[in-house]
């Protein structure tokens, strides 16, 4: 449509529908109304057409496909948009969660609903905008951008300690996001260029090449989030509001593995190599002292949210062996990570409505009057150990796989990781859903209403369908990774030959 | 060249010069009662003159014996500072009526100041350079003052005024050094003069002329008027300094080290790099502890213009381009959060404390949320305006390989975003006092327009960045 192509339509769509939303009165009881369903409609249709989308999406080549160009700013940044199998199905994971956003936030947000629609339905575009940018600077915008609607999220709609939370959020992004702005312009002023087609085949200089390295590391780094720079998660998981923490672990947390498979990893192959071992020693610490801290929290929330971290130091560990099955599984763990941390905060969002306390104490014995969400919670607890049948198992073997044949001590500290996982997943299972339903306030607690149904059943049976049948992600991703593993050895390779001929 | 020929190079300043100047008969003859029409009309010679920048022949001349330069950079720096000058006028009228100061000398000194400043983005040589720069700041200096039984408004132009007047002692001295030791005081002159070494006569001269040029732009180590003068002076004026007379102040320095001193980029590179890392630094850390939303602007400027030196700094064509759009974004942005600041009075008094803002997310939403669109764009987020405005300047710095300043620059943007945020925080995420009164049409237009600019920047930003990198291309 006017010239643009479907990825335009799908940043875009969300924006027409806060358009829309900003017409209502969020005041009166039907104007509230008009705006859920508005906001449920466009991420919708979000969805329907990140499908169609996906249906036009051939993952037989490496190459990006619907693309787009338009000049932009002229020399060198352009509006360019594009997918390979790497980026879709991140596409595909936002456009999903959404409708799940939405409908989590259907009763539990009174005040402010137009503001709090708009703000995710913005969320929405910048997040689709940064798995689609073909262009550093047009990812950059998205990608800071984003922090503006969930500096709100938190602030406005969030706990008791939402400010504190929302500025270290917004402040420890935004500092590390700003020395990945210097290598974006360093890249700039020796290329002359920000289009990432023509960067992913740009050699830069070795030393130059850690430098820059070291720029997106700051960033995406702190996104991820990796170990010494999380502490800024589990703050902000407490005090978002539910659906705020589920784009947070599912989505945004998301960008910086996305970050480190589309920047760090194609462009800066000698400085990836250089500093694997510190990212393997950060990840094995992310994936077993933040386990550790997981099981002596007496929140629910921040229990989650340092599991989080250490599910997210897998996907570094994966995506620092450089092989075939290190890089995929990094990808569908982070998928699979996606729907099952979203699924885990919806849960919590569950009883959180009812009690208003996250406190693990608070609970015990929610399987005699809460079997529906015993079950469900079950599945997701379950998926977040990594059980064979659930889609956290793949990722996490997979990418187990490839840090072994990369480095098996990586790999045997790894594993170790998944038995603390199992420890603290199970642990909190025990505390919340066994044990005597003694507590007197427990004793009116209702199980799931059909609105929580209908938001927890399609992430149960996305959770095991993902698990037997883990296809359609991996088949997606693996020409983009078998091409990205193939042309970052090749350029291992040329320099180490570069190195023994003589005369260099 | 013919004198018809040569006035329609200098038709903006001759509309100022000959305007202003009828408009003190109009007031002195009609006395203060038609004030109003002595303001209605600077406000249409101001934008006569703005239409003349605008339709200029666009060829790039030299007049009055070489000390006057029209180029594509000159006019490009003049519609910015006419623009200044204008908005700021409109905003002053209504202040003014309402404050019961409506008297017929005010717009005329702002006439002349802009004159001053129209004067000073042209000089070809040094002689023009204090001629304008002295025209602009005696205005200036009563400007600040106006509100003279106000003891603060005193205090506050008393200050500029003693500090003003030793940074022009400072850059009188420069300027005569320069011309001792270099027999010319066109800057083409100088720089011919130059031949790739200078002797230190000149680097003396030099320096003093960076530090006259930096009082005007207030940059560290010579700003510490700023903060006082902000405060003090009645708050359209404050606008009006925040806005105009920088870009002024800026434009003469651009053109200073590109056309007289582009031989020693080393000598000035240093210097301005010093000022520039300051000016980040204090503007980041002294605005924290802020409680007046007036001074933090002073501060919250001091910080820009360290930002705009960045491009400076790097002494190339891309700098001097990225400094040019960091001057069009950062007016748009101080036009913009000046009428919020303006828009801030309960019960008919003005309020400046930055907790007074606290609810306005819920007491008026259209307010809230341009003025926070204005505060995450100075902070230099994307998507909005300021985001490219930073953009520009730092890749020219990298691209000069001034890797150090610009992480400093970078990493004191991140400090600044703080007190940004935090106006964000009080307006949004505190609870409210009482709601401010309705705010005129004027300051809602301007603030709706300049709301619209930051956030619509990124969608077509043709228009600024193709005319900066044609004026640009003017200077060297």
């Amino acid at each position: 449509m006017f010239g643009f192509g479907i990825l335009t339509g799908l940043i875009f769509l969300p924006l027409v529908g806060g358009a829309f939303i900003l017409t209502q009165d969020g005041n009166s009881q039907s104007g509230a109304g008009n705006i859920r369903w508005a906001a449920l409609l466009t991420t919708l249709f979000t969805f329907v057409l990140s499908l169609v989308a996906w249906s036009r999406f051939d993952p037989t080549t490496a190459a990006f496909q619907m693309t787009e160009s338009r000049s932009w700013f002229g020399e060198g940044l352009g509006y360019r948009l594009g997918v390979d199998g790497i980026s879709m199905p991140f596409v595909l994971l936002t456009t999903f969660l959404m409708p799940f956003c939405i409908l989590a936030s259907w009763e539990t947000i009174t005040v402010r609903i137009k503001e709090y629609m708009i703000a995710f339905l913005v969320l929405e575009a910048l997040m689709i905008g940064v798995f689609c940018a073909l262009d550093l600077v047009l990812f950059y915008l998205f990608f800071e951008g984003g922090l503006i609607p969930m500096f709100l999220i938190i602030g406005i709609w969030g706990g008791k300690r939402r400010i504190y939370a929302s500025f270290k959020f917004f402040l420890y992004t935004l500092a590390g996001s700003l020395l990945m702005l210097i290598a974006i312009m360093a890249m700039y002023a020796q290329t002359n260029t920000t289009d990432i087609t023509v960067l992913l085949h740009t050699h830069f200089a070795a030393s130059m090449q850690t430098w820059l390295w070291l720029g997106f590391f700051a960033s995406f780094a702190v996104k991820m989030p990796m170990w010494p720079v999380h502490t800024w998660l589990p703050d902000a998981h407490v005090e978002a509001p539910t659906a705020g923490s589920v784009i947070l672990a599912g989505i945004l947390l998301k960008m910086g593995g996305y970050g480190f498979i589309r920047f760090s990893l194609p462009m800066f192959p000698q400085a990836s190599e250089y500093f694997a071992p510190m990212v393997f020693a950060l990840s094995i610490i992310a994936i077993i002292y933040t386990s550790l801290v997981a099981l002596v929290q007496e929140d629910m929330k921040k229990l989650i949210a340092y599991s989080s971290v250490a599910h997210m130091g897998f996907v570094t560990m994966g995506l620092f062996a450089m092989n075939q099955q290190g890089v995929q599984g990094a990808v569908f763990q982070m998928v699979s990570h996606g729907l099952v941390s979203g699924a885990l905060f919806l849960c919590v969002g569950v009883v959180y409505d009812r009690m208003h306390t996250r406190d693990i104490a608070a609970y015990g014995g929610l399987v005699k009057r809460m079997p529906l969400y015993a079950v469900a919670l079950m599945v997701f607890t379950m998926a977040n150990v990594g059980l064979p049948g659930t889609s956290g198992f793949v990722g996490e073997f997979l990418t187990l796989i490839g840090a072994f044949s990369a480095n098996s001590w990586v790999a045997l500290f790894a594993t170790s990781g998944v038995i603390l996982s199992a420890a603290y997943a199970l642990y909190l299972y025990r505390r919340v859903i066994f044990g005597v339903l003694d507590k007197p306030s427990l004793a009116g607690i209702a199980d799931l209403s059909v609105r929580e149904i209908v938001l927890l059943v399609p992430l149960i049976a996305l959770t095991i369908y993902y698990g037997v049948h883990p296809g359609p992600v991996l088949d997606a991703s693996a020409v983009s990774v078998a091409e990205l593993v193939k042309s970052y050895h090749a350029a291992l390779d040329l320099t180490k030959t570069a190195l023994l001929l003589p005369g260099h | 060249m013919s004198f018809s020929f040569q006035l329609a190079h200098a038709l903006p300043e001759a509309i100022l010069a000959i305007g202003a100047l009828a408009l003190v008969l109009v007031g002195a003859l009609g006395g203060q009662k038609k004030s109003w029409i002595v303001a209605e009309l600077s406000m249409a010679l101001l934008g006569a003159a703005l239409l003349a920048c605008l339709f200029q022949p666009k060829a790039s001349t030299i007049l009055f014996h070489g000390l006057f330069i029209d180029d594509a950079f000159a006019r490009f720096m003049k519609v910015l500072a006419l623009t200044g000058s204008l908005v700021s006028l409109l905003f002053s009228l209504e202040f003014l009526r309402v404050n019961k100061m409506d008297t017929f000398e005010f717009p005329v000194l702002i006439l002349l100041s802009s004159l001053g400043m129209m004067m000073l983005i042209s000089s070809n040589g040094l002689m023009s350079l204090y001629l304008g720069l002295e025209l602009m700041s005696l205005a200036l200096y009563v400007l600040a003052a106006f509100q003279r039984d106000n003891s603060k408004a005193s205090e506050a132009g008393l200050k500029y005024f003693v500090l003003g007047a030793l940074s022009s002692g400072m850059l009188l001295y420069g300027a005569s050094l320069i011309y001792g030791f270099a027999g010319t005081v066109t800057y083409t002159g100088i720089a011919a003069a130059i031949h790739g070494t200078a002797s230190i006569g000149i680097i003396f001269g030099l320096v003093f002329l960076m530090t006259g040029l930096a009082f005007k732009m207030s940059i560290v180590p010579f700003h510490m008027w700023t903060p006082d003068v902000y405060e003090g002076a009645p708050t359209p004026i404050t606008a009006f300094f925040a806005s105009a007379p920088k870009i002024a102040a800026v434009a003469v320095t651009l053109r200073v080290v590109s056309i007289a001193f582009p031989g020693i980029v080393p000598q000035w590179q240093q210097i301005v790099v010093f000022m520039s890392v300051a000016s980040m630094a204090l503007g980041a850390f002294a605005a924290i502890g802020q409680t007046n939303i007036k001074r933090l602007m002073a501060y919250s400027s001091i910080g820009h213009m360290g930002f705009a030196l960045v491009g400076l700094s790097a002494g190339t064509q891309q700098g001097v381009e990225g400094v040019m759009i960091y001057m069009s974004i950062y007016l748009v942005m101080t036009l913009g959060t000046f009428a919020a600041i303006l828009s801030m009075r309960a019960n008919g008094q003005p309020v400046e404390n930055i907790s007074d803002l606290a609810g306005l997310g819920k007491a008026n939403k259209p307010m809230a949320f341009f003025l926070a669109m204005m505060m995450l764009s100075l902070a230099g987020i994307p998507p909005l305006a300021g985001f490219f405005a930073k953009w520009y300047v730092f890749v020219a710095a990298v691209h000069a390989k001034l890797y150090l300043m610009a992480v400093l620059g970078v990493l004191a943007s991140a400090v600044a975003a703080f007190y940004y945020l935090r106006i964000v925080k009080i307006i949004y995420f505190d609870e409210g006092g009482p709601a401010f009164d309705p705010a005129s049409r004027t300051l809602r237009t301007v603030l709706a327009v300049a709301g619209v600019f930051v956030l619509a920047f990124w969608f077509y930003p043709a228009p600024v960045v193709q005319a900066a990198s044609l004026a640009a291309k003017s200077l060297f």
